[in-house]
């Protein structure tokens, strides 16, 4: 039987890497991703982890390092968050453009300023388009999980592509929750040793990174986007797969008591289970409603999306970030775009809440639910509503 | 390097030179480019056991345009200011490999090359990481004195006095009007194993002190004067005696620093007026006599320095010896 612990999800997330058998790993520390990678150095200090541990000066390295390693064949991780993702900003498109599989967790947190280290999307929605795979947790089982998917998905031979793994600052980095370990065997029949196409040998030297002229370039970055797009079918068999040998289920759309739904909220991260609490007070009083969680971001799951809440009336979609100068937020920007062709579409309305670690309590749903239904009926579509925000 | 053959290598002679190039013909340097010349003796000396790191500048430009690659080694750019660290990347995967047995063990050298904008500039936060964790590479700095791929704008390691882009001469300014960083220096405070200031001019220095770093365990650096006939305003055919005349005017001069002993190579007799060297190159035209005796005077000041450097690390190492 699988032992369930209790454990701080950064511990579990750095087990997972451990039993991902990583060659090498290079972090530099920010709150809230230190204990991970503290844990890491810790695991390759007592010798229970054999790789390199890379102290680096700075995040940009951190990922340059990366890059390098990768290249050279060698499984690679690394972690980081808000300002320290915002500085790999550079080379987050080179990895992805040169088709090398690293595999990095974010512990999402707000960006500078004023400088804030609690919880919000705002990092990764600024590398929305960096070309990685994007998944989201929303707790700390499931970033102990998809810590062993992405390592999967990347380095499959039909992907070869970085993945990043989404949990929430502090509210999964930092919490202690129930988590299912899993074996060292099956993790082994899960996740074979790392069988790169090419790597940096003298053996047989290639030229990695060369000038792309514009004869070239166009087709270079086309490949990236095709890549990306055909990966979530390698995604989705990961996620099959994960199934057969561990017993939990994901999938790039996660629904939750939409079958009948009405109105249905969009979440992504770990305030999909406060969602959760408030789908299930609401149902109590008799409301139609339900919640739509995204756990793949990138490739978007537009077929998958579309399933889930073709039936409704109403979307309210919660963000946690501002896409500044559009009045929207990136989700819900999304899903507009996703469902403009669509004959029979529900109302879309969008909300930002919970910026920089601002709680949001089951009554903002409360609240998201009035302002959706009054906005669906006057047909307005004021774009975004900010919750929870003192005017005074 | 095996102690044995440590032993056994005295010094490239001129008949011994490889044949092989390994960074070959065809790239799209300009006539008369130092940093091509001093890339070709890099390869020569370092073999064909290696890993190239390098970053975003004149070299790389000049031999990646896809679908073709001057390189016969494996050879990879990601960006500008991170050659030192992707090389560190490169270095901790063999060593884990290896140890891990995914990987034959054997010696795979590697090697980082940038510019001097990529070195000085921004790179130089990656390059001292990369120093002080100690990873076991050569980091060869291709110093053409400013930023020649773009268009000759000025960087920290473009000489006092020199007219770029972005330093012009005017009435009102003489062109550069700071001096030249000093990166090998910044090196040499790292204490790491080795250091070497080179120049393709003198080609067998070169490639002996490339030959010692690479072989060096640790971190090695070393720092290439590539006179740059476009950006310096003189003939392509001048390439060679430029860099002859930086190094006899004391301008740029050769040395190196093994486990902290200074040992100075060039210039070892009188130095020339630097107005010889100066009056080569368009870049200075505008220069005063005024100026050029500032330069002079700086120059004599540098050359003390170093020569006491010498001599005190010398003393101290004896010193050491017998405490």
């Amino acid at each position: 039987m699988p032992k369930r612990v209790g454990m701080e999800v950064s511990i579990g997330i750095a087990e997972a890497v451990k039993l991902c058998d990583v060659d090498v790993i290079s972090a530099y520390p920010i709150t809230p991703q230190t204990h991970i990678v503290e844990h890491l150095s810790e695991l390759v200090a007592n010798g229970e982890l054999d790789a390199e541990f890379i102290p680096v000066e700075s995040e940009h390295t951190a990922i340059s390092v990366g890059a390098g390693a990768s290249a050279t064949g060698a499984r690679v991780y690394t972690a980081t968050s808000s300002q320290g993702l915002a500085l790999m900003h550079e080379i987050l498109f080179i990895v992805s453009s040169m088709r090398l599989p690293i595999v990095m967790t974010v512990a999402n947190r707000a960006l500078s300023a004023p400088i804030n280290i609690w919880n919000d999307h705002s990092d990764i929605m600024a590398e929305r388009d960096i070309g990685w795979i994007q998944t989201f947790a929303i707790n700390g089982q499931e970033a102990y999980d998809l810590t062993f998917h992405a390592f999967r998905v990347a380095e499959d031979e039909k992907v070869q592509l970085p993945v990043v793994v989404n949990i929430d600052g502090f509210t999964l980095s930092h919490v202690i929750e129930p988590i299912e370990l899993v074996e060292k065997e099956l993790v082994d029949k899960y996740l074979p040793p790392r069988k790169p196409i090419l790597t940096l040998h003298p053996d047989n030297p290639v030229t990695m990174g060369p000038v792309g002229i514009p004869e070239v370039y166009t087709e270079a970055r086309k490949q990236l986007e095709v890549a990306l797009m055909d990966s979530k079918e390698v995604v989705v068999k990961a996620w099959q797969e994960f199934k057969k040998i561990f017993g939990r289920e994901y999938h790039p759309i996660e629904t939750y008591k939409t079958k009948d739904a009405e109105l249905i909220f969009v979440t992504m991260g770990s305030i999909t289970e406060t969602a959760m609490l408030a789908v299930d007070k609401l149902r109590e009083k008799g409301e139609k409603v339900g919640l739509v969680y995204i756990r793949l971001w990138r490739p978007f799951p537009h077929e998958e999306f579309y399933n889930a809440i073709k039936k409704a009336k109403i979307l309210a979609v919660l963000d946690r970030a501002i896409s500044y100068g559009t009045n929207s937020g990136p989700v819900y920007t999304e899903i507009r775009s996703s469902l403009f062709d669509k004959k029979k579409k529900p109302y879309v309305q969008g909300f930002v809440a919970g910026l920089g670690g601002r709680d949001i309590p089951t009554e903002r749903f409360f609240e998201m639910i009035e302002i959706a239904r009054s906005a669906a009926e006057k047909g307005e579509c004021p774009q975004y509503i900010h919750l929870d925000v003192k005017e005074d | 390097m095996m102690p044995a053959e440590e032993k056994a290598f005295k010094g490239l002679k001129a008949r011994e030179l490889p044949k092989e190039e390994l960074f070959t013909q065809g790239h799209r340097a300009c006539q008369g480019c130092g940093g091509a010349l001093a890339l070709r003796l890099v390869m020569k000396a370092v073999g064909n056991r290696v890993i190239v790191a390098n970053a975003t500048g004149c070299m790389e430009i000049i031999s990646s345009a896809f679908p073709q690659t001057a390189w016969e080694v494996p050879w990879i750019h990601v960006a500008f200011e991170n050659a030192a660290a992707v090389a560190s990347g490169i270095e901790s995967a063999l060593k884990a490999l290896m140890r891990k047995g995914r990987l034959k063990k054997e010696k795979i050298f590697v090697l980082a090359i940038a510019g001097d904008g990529g070195t000085a500039d921004i790179g130089l936060q990656a390059l001292s990481g990369a120093l002080e964790r100690g990873h076991d590479f050569v980091y060869v700095c291709i110093d053409n004195e400013a930023y020649m791929n773009t268009g000759i704008q000025r960087s920290s390691s473009t000489p006092f006095g020199a007219r770029t882009t972005t330093s012009p001469a005017g009435k009102k300014s003489i062109g550069q009007v700071t001096w030249k960083k000093n990166v090998a220096e910044i090196a040499m405070a790292h204490h790491i194993p080795y250091v070497a200031t080179v120049c393709p001019t003198y080609y067998q220095d070169m490639m002996n002190k490339v030959k010692k770093a690479i072989t060096t365990p640790g971190p090695a650096y070393i720092h290439c004067l590539a006179p740059c006939p476009t950006g310096w305003r003189c003939s392509p055919n001048l390439t060679i005696e430029v860099g002859r005349l930086a190094v006899e005017t004391g301008v740029f001069p050769l040395y190196e620093v093994t486990n902290g002993e200074c040992k100075i190579n060039y210039p070892h007799r009188r130095l020339k007026p630097v107005r010889e060297y100066l009056q080569l190159q368009g870049r200075f035209r505008h220069l005063t006599d005024k100026y050029i005796e500032i330069i002079q005077e700086r120059v004599k000041e540098e050359i003390a320095k170093l020569q006491a450097l010498e001599k005190f690390s010398s003393f101290y190492k004896n010193a050491l010896a017998n405490f």
